[in-house]
């Protein structure tokens, strides 16, 4: 009986986490936030809030991070297929120049990819 | 916010395009209380507020007025050392709660050690341990806090991070302690085992791996650093008459500033008065200082050893060179390296993928492993998933590069991004543009050869050809105000197309041509066309001389060959590198450098276009190809080699479109630019290496494959020093690339042979 229990809930752990990961997650871009002045990316615990971003496609644009982590995972966002990075100042609010891009969705990230997060260039 | 300072503010500006806006945004401004003076710069966009106001009420001002405003960000040196600042906070903050963390479980671990008693076999352990259990969970909440809170926002946004892992880790820990003690009547006698020091300590491993990587990590990035205190904060600047001190970010266009010996350049500018020697090492690590006069250009961040200059500020703040220099630094450092692609997917779905495993080799044990079945269940579950973080995969790349972009720059290299310094690490083939990389770039009169006085004749052709425009009528003059010849009048002065020149000077008629020219003229050539071909044959261009219709010399302009060529050329052959020449010149002369410097492939007689044709040519052979030029005319080789260098560092333009920038023309550089980055990306292979073996090892070792020899399973402790270390040890790896020195110090081999 325990042992048919336990068993049961660790595969039911192995399932939550690979449903919940990878096949859950891909229903956000509706969400997408409007970049503008005003927004502020919060760099917290683990993840860019608002994680999707959207900007205008072929237009240069201001991104406004805001970093509350200390954990030095955070201190660098990198734009790779940007080609744009730069490194977040504690508590404060680091702008950062995203170059004029074609439609299209354009994942950025931590140094260690822990963080991440999608601009939308719409 | 309400932000008051007595020292003036700067505010950037937006939508100011006339004199009319100044006005308007100024007469704006003496309305807003505490004001004493605004006074806007239309120049670079500024506006500077003095006196004790609110900058939010200038900011509303200048929109009311309807243009847009914002405080000007504060220098990026001011930035550096906030983030400095911040940085040690936060390291002493991980050490505290390591400490308190260590604090409690090392105690714990000791007495599990010595009495072997972590069980619960009585009410008496149970209510004690009851007790350390609910002092775990503060230690845990209070060191460890972050980790759990950061795990939850992170797993709300279908992401998992270190944090989970630890969080899953710990907390699994605490929770089946925490049920031995409250129901161990559910669990058979062997399982009663509490786990209390492994949450305990693992918190305080992790916070002291931070910590110390915090502190390397600091290190990393001392390059920039220098880079931003060569950066001078305050500058002397010269208003009617009177020279006062202002703060570096108040210095406009167009002001004239003092500079004294011993202090250095503040902005970029041109002496308008004033003559000294500027060390400019630190920008083009060229060592010997330069000297400067009336008209010369400075660079911020350069020292002015012996002279005091005056000098006219033409780029301020984020445009100077040495601002642009730090930001592509700082791009090019966290750019990303293709190497790392591999790494960077395999840590993009880690996490989750280590927790499946984790439950998948606890269940194995739970179901086939010896007793005590429960027991070794947790120990298995905790340590795969303490063990597993990826944090130094992901730092592997990033630190490695970060340290050798900035050792590049200390160097006068500087790499555009990660790429580039790969592809530089195994490039077969450098094509050389020969003017002005293998050679000086300015022709020099080489040798005169004369009937009577050479002083005289050279006088005489000097003062001929100060009428001339051609770049070779330049080194005579050069060679006669070398050697002090005065210069006079000249008469009837003619060009004669495709030939020569012809004046009168001091009532002679003198002619300086080719050979063509004293054959039209009918002057007997004499023994002068073998000297002449002599001279042409080392890869000189030899002209002929006639004073009143009769020889009087030869002589023969050269554009030398650069004194360090020789010795680069060989230390890039000993690299690995097949050195192929191309130059617009004449074969001959060519030829005559090629064999001079041990050049065997050699291109003349190009156009600029033919350029990168021959580079294309050499990669359709399957050559990977540098190409070496000074940036201008070379640009479409440039962009078509596989890692294009851009000599001398002469325009902005260069500095953003190269792949490579060498701050001096020296083709040292090049063999310094690759030697950087084949050393470091022989450190980010151990540093993937090291973090690939301790992820593929750690993993089934903490999972238990060892047991059947040793007997023991790896304890969560264990696992947990294991993962904070490791990623110590991956940024403690980049950092010996601060070691890093080129194979030939170029400043010495300077001064042999020039
Ligand atoms: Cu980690």
């Amino acid at each position: 009986m325990e042992s048919v229990l336990i068993n049961f809930l660790g595969l039911a752990a192995i399932a939550c986490t690979l449903w919940w990961f990878w096949l859950a997650p891909k229903q956000q871009k509706s969400q997408a936030a409007e970049a503008s002045e005003t927004l502020e990316i919060l760099v917290k615990d683990g993840v860019y809030e608002p994680e999707w971003v959207r900007v205008a496609a072929g237009k240069e644009t201001l991104l406004h991070f805001r970093r509350e982590d200390t954990s030095p995972c955070a201190e660098w966002v990198l734009f790779p297929d940007l080609e744009v990075s730069a490194q977040l100042a504690v508590d404060k609010v680091t702008q950062v120049k995203i170059p004029a891009a074609d439609a299209g969705e354009y994942p950025f990230h931590c140094q260690m990819q822990m963080y991440r997060g999608t601009l939308v260039a719409e | 916010m309400s932000q008051r300072a007595a020292s003036p503010q700067t505010f950037r500006l937006q939508g100011v395009s006339c004199a009319g806006c100044v006005k308007k945004i100024e007469s704006a401004l003496n309305e807003v209380a505490g004001v004493e003076e605004a006074r806007v710069n239309l120049g670079d966009k500024t506006l500077l507020v003095h006196g004790p106001v609110n900058a939010q009420a200038c900011i509303r001002a200048v929109e009311s007025a309807g243009y847009g405003a914002e405080v000007a960000q504060a220098s990026a040196r001011e930035l550096r050392e906030q983030q400095r600042e911040e940085e040690h906070r936060h390291y002493r903050h991980l050490l505290w709660r390591a400490g308190i963390a260590l604090g409690l479980g090392v105690p714990l671990m000791v007495w599990g050690l010595i009495t072997g008693e972590m069980g619960v076999h009585s009410s008496v352990q149970q209510f004690a341990w009851g007790t350390v259990g609910l002092v775990t969970l503060g230690v845990l909440m209070f060191c460890g806090g972050h980790f759990f809170s950061g795990a939850w926002r992170a797993l709300l946004h279908h992401s998992a991070t270190m944090d989970t892992l630890v969080a899953l880790g710990t907390g699994t820990a605490w929770l089946f302690s925490m049920l031995v003690v409250l129901l161990p009547q559910l669990l058979p006698e062997s399982a009663r085992h509490v786990y209390f020091e492994a949450s305990a300590m693992i918190i305080g491993l992790i916070n002291l791996g931070q910590a110390l990587e915090v502190r390397a990590r600091g290190k990393t990035s001392a390059a920039v650093e220098k880079l931003l205190e060569l950066q001078d904060t305050s500058a002397r600047v010269i208003r009617s008459g009177k020279e006062v001190d202002i703060p570096i970010a108040q210095v406009q266009v167009g002001d004239r500033l003092r500079v004294r010996p011993g202090e250095k350049i503040p902005v970029d500018g041109r002496v308008v008065d004033g003559e000294s020697l500027v060390d400019e090492s630190m920008l083009t690590g060229e060592p010997v200082p330069v000297s400067k006069a009336a008209g010369d250009a400075l660079s911020a961040g350069t020292l002015n050893k012996n002279g005091s200059l005056v000098l006219s500020a033409e780029k301020v703040g984020a445009e100077t060179r040495l601002s642009q220099i730090i930001e592509m630094v700082k791009n090019a450092q966290s750019s990303r390296v293709p190497i790392a692609r591999l790494a960077d997917t395999i840590s993009a779905i880690f996490v989750p993928t280590v927790m499946v495993i984790a439950v998948a080799a606890a269940l194995i044990w739970y179901n086939f492993g010896p007793d005590p079945k429960v027991a070794h269940m947790l120990v298995v579950l905790t340590s795969v998933l303490i063990i597993a973080c990826p944090c130094a995969l992901g730092l592997a790349t990033p630190m490695s590069v970060m340290v050798g972009v900035g050792k590049g720059a200390e160097n006068g290299v500087l790499v555009r991004n990660g790429k580039a310094l790969q592809q530089a690490t195994d490039l077969d083939t450098l094509v050389v543009d020969k003017t002005g990389t293998l050679t000086e770039g300015a022709p020099k009169l080489t040798d005169i050869e004369s009937e009577g006085d050479e002083d005289e004749l050279l006088q005489r052709l000097a003062n001929l050809e100060s009428h001339s425009e051609h770049p070779l009528a330049e080194a005579i003059v050069t060679a006669a105000k070398a050697k002090n010849l005065p210069l006079g009048e000249v008469n009837n002065f003619e060009a004669i197309t495709a030939h020569g020149v012809r004046g009168d000077v001091d009532g002679k008629t003198i002619l300086l041509g080719n050979r063509k020219l004293i054959q039209r003229e009918g002057i007997e050539t004499g023994p002068w066309p073998e000297k002449a071909e002599a001279l042409a044959a080392q890869g000189r261009t030899a002209m002929y001389a006639a004073v009143d219709g009769a020889m009087a010399g030869v002589i023969a302009v050269a554009d030398p060959v650069r004194h360090d060529a020789q010795a680069a050329v060989k230390r890039l052959q000993e690299l690995g590198l097949r050195i192929e020449m191309l130059t617009g010149d004449n074969k001959a002369t060519a030829e005559a450098v090629a064999r001079q410097l041990g050049i065997e492939h050699v291109h003349a007689d190009l156009l600029p276009e033919d350029k990168e044709t021959i580079v294309a040519d050499l990669q359709k052979g399957g050559a990977r190809v540098g190409m070496a030029g000074d940036g201008i005319n070379d640009a479409p080789a440039l962009a078509r080699a596989d890692v294009g260098f851009a000599m001398g560092a002469g325009t902005d333009v260069a500095i953003e479109s190269a792949d490579v920038t060498l701050m001096r023309s020296s083709l040292h550089g090049v063999a310094d630019a690759v030697e950087l980055s084949r050393a470091t990306l022989r450190n980010i292979k151990q540093n993937l290496f090291g973090a690939f073996i301790y992820n593929t090892l750690g993993i089934p070792i903490a999972a238990g494959v060892l047991y059947p020899i040793t007997g023991m399973l790896l304890s969560p402790v264990i696992a947990g020093a294991a993962m904070a270390f490791s990623s110590v040890t991956v940024v403690s790896n980049a950092n010996r690339l601060r070691l890093f020195r080129p194979s030939q110090d170029s400043a010495k081999s300077n001064g042999g042979d020039a």
